[in-house]
């Protein structure tokens, strides 16, 4: 057996065996997508297309699927995911907004206004900041964000305010918007960065010497340039914060409940839930198949929007393959 | 702007200074001069939120970590003197990020160099792309689910245990490092496919020109000069493996020590649950059952070192590739 793998291969021979392995890797890769849109099939079958609306306490119709017969009947999948789907867009619309403004202006004071022993110390800190676990930033959320939230930002009247509806722990919106950011920043800053830097120096310094000050120069031509690149990395961004599930499971509040803008200042420390950490809470569950079937539309839902988002930004990068800015 | 209006006096007639850039931002507009001080304050804020990360884990993790929790293992106990330490999670974190790794790289590396250097017929080659891509835009919660319900079908027995009642278990060694392969292999995918198309066509071409076939030109010539890229590419991969929490929540049980299933010693080992780091962490914060803040810090510390150690490794492999012949030394 060795003997043979040592001697020179055919060139048909290897070609076709690395292709089965390709093949493999794909195949597999779109099996999953069938079996999980196969396990969700049920809810959407006796839902429809309303399952995505918004009607009474989610967390209610979620326990009352638990423990019914192995056979369900149709009622039993009764579930209006709206809170979910509103949690998951908040927390991660704003983050990407935060995120998005701080990684601009991170990339331009990278690129032209920071000395050259700051900007190598940047590159190391935007990677450490990209690779930490993200159970790390949930501790520290949980640890030390959400108490400092709860016991000096809401006041024991606010709480009082809304007792009989929720509880105001600290645990909620502020708290998670403020984690996804720190957590999507630096990948957005990478892509945002190194995109910048291949802008040709030439466009910029054409700029500067009609008159332009070097900070307009970037503004009005190279950000323009990699506009391509800024959405390609805010999609990227949001589909990490769509999916990210044991942070927000940590730091989002204890309920299914949807944060009120015409509460005030109380919306921020309201608790939400996402999809994403739904399906981490409720996955103990997972033999109860009307849940189960909840459980895998929650799962679809998500790895649509994540792979559209994926397959966006690469779509929306390629104009920029022209001017060989950006890989 | 009017055309043939002559420009107001912004361009100054004396010669320009040479002090750089920044002597001349008083000069600027209010309003430059704000996302000036705002460009200043995000770079340098960033660099602040890092450092005060690593700070704060580093004086906690220092203060609650003794060195006896490295070497006990943990237990269910209600008085946390007595509720040991983390050597079952950290043989965890070794074990699965070894068994992604090792499946992960010679399939993404297989699959880059099928998809470049063969790449016939074009429509599959089309579709493997989107494939990885689509694996690459998952969420890590999606894979997890995802494996939980394959590894329970019945066919799967072998690789987890079945419960008394009858029913496949689903979660293992196994299965958690077959599906934390998948969130590695983009990784090491993109890293190979881009090594590869940074390598000019020439040298390629002076293979074939001395009789090799196509084969023997990646073999011989192609892989070697890809070793940095495929060696970022696996490390990155790891590192994703290692920090990955919703994968082992679901598909290692999560259990406090690992258990292995009876049988072989090693297959048994792989076949039974376990946890890793940051299960442990999850299961040790407020948010989990065991809830010891402390164990947590000195956790999170122990991983924090790990990943800071592979982000070096990283670095340094990537500054070799920069300094060879083909390597693509970027960020990101």
């Amino acid at each position: 057996m060795l003997e043979r793998l040592r001697r020179p291969w055919g060139d048909n021979r290897a070609e076709r065996w690395l292709g089965a392995v390709a093949c493999v890797t794909a195949i597999a890769i779109v099996l999953m997508v069938v079996f999980v849109a196969l396990r969700a099939w049920p809810t959407f079958s006796h839902e429809g297309l309303s399952w995505l609306g918004s009607s009474g306490n989610l967390d209610a119709q979620v326990n009352a699927m638990v423990n019914t017969s192995a056979h369900p009947p149709a009622s039993a999948y009764f579930l209006r995911a709206w809170p979910l789907i509103y949690g998951t867009l908040l927390t991660a619309g704003l983050a990407v907004i935060f995120g998005l403004a701080v990684s601009l202006l991170t990339a331009i004071f990278i690129v032209d206004f920071a000395p050259r022993g700051v900007r190598q110390l940047l590159t190391p800190v935007i990677r450490l900041l990209a690779s930490i676990p993200s159970v790390v930033y949930g501790l520290i959320g949980i640890l030390v964000l959400v108490p400092f939230v709860g016991n000096h930002l809401i006041s024991a009247g606010e709480k009082a305010s809304v007792a009989n509806v929720i509880q105001l722990t600290g645990a909620g919106l502020a708290v998670s918007v403020v984690i996804l950011t720190v957590m999507i920043t630096p990948i957005m800053t990478a892509l945002i960065t190194d995109a910048l830097g291949s802008v040709p120096r030439a466009w910029h310094e054409g700029a500067v010497a009609l008159g332009l000050n070097p900070l307009r120069a970037t503004i009005t031509v190279s950000l323009r340039a990699v506009r391509p690149a800024i959405v390609a990395a805010a999609a990227l961004a949001t589909a990490r914060a769509i999916g990210e599930a044991i942070v927000l499971d940590m730091v989002s509040g204890g309920n299914a409940f949807t944060p009120k803008p015409q509460d005030g200042l109380i919306f921020l420390f309201e608790p939400l839930r996402t999809l994403a950490s739904e399906i981490i809470d409720q996955s103990e569950n997972i033999s109860e198949p009307a849940l189960r079937s909840s459980i895998y539309a929650f799962a679809l839902l998500l790895m649509f929007s994540g792979v559209m988002l994926s397959i966006t930004s690469r779509l929306v990068r390629r104009p920029l393959r022209k001017y060989e800015i950006s890989n | 702007m009017a055309a043939g209006e002559p420009q107001p006096a912004a361009l100054p007639l004396a010669p320009p200074r040479r002090g750089g850039r920044r002597s001349s931002v008083r000069s600027w507009r209010r309003g430059d001069q704000l996302i000036f001080a705002l460009a200043w304050i995000a770079g340098l804020g960033l660099c602040v939120v890092a450092s005060a990360i690593v700070i704060f884990l580093a004086v906690k993790g220092l203060q609650y970590l003794d060195p006896k929790l490295l070497v006990t293992r943990p237990s269910a106990a209600v008085n946390q003197a007595n509720s040991g330490g983390f050597l079952d999670p950290m043989i965890g974190t070794l074990t699965t990020a070894v068994l992604g790794t090792l499946i992960a790289t010679p399939l993404a590396v297989i699959t880059a160099v099928w998809a470049v250097e063969y790449g016939r017929p074009r429509w599959l080659a089309g579709i493997v792309e989107t494939s990885i891509e689509m694996i690459a835009g998952t969420p890590d919660i999606v894979i997890a689910i995802f494996g939980l319900a394959f590894f329970q079908l019945g066919i799967f027995a072998p690789f987890s245990f079945r419960a008394s009642g009858g029913g496949v278990y689903g979660r293992s060694f196994l299965a958690a490092g077959i599906m934390m392969s998948l969130i590695a292999l983009p990784l090491t995918y993109t890293a190979t496919r881009n090594g590869l198309r940074a390598i000019p066509r020439h040298r390629r071409e002076a293979s074939y020109a001395l009789g090799k076939t196509r084969i023997a030109t990646i073999r011989r010539v192609l892989l070697p000069s890809l070793r940095p890229d495929i060696a970022t590419g696996a490390t990155l991969g790891m590192g994703r493996i290692i920090g990955s929490t919703a994968i082992v929540v679901l598909l290692l049980g999560a259990t406090l020590q690992n258990i292995p299933e009876n049988g072989v010693p090693l297959l048994g080992f792989l076949r039974g649950t376990g946890s890793t780091l940051p299960s442990y962490i999850f299961f040790n914060s407020p948010a989990g059952e065991g809830n010891a803040p402390q164990k947590a810090y000195a956790a999170a510390f122990v991983l924090l070192m790990i990943v800071l150690a592979l982000n070096w490794a990283v670095g340094r492999i990537s500054r070799i590739g920069a300094s060879g012949s083909a390597g693509t030394g970027r960020i990101s």
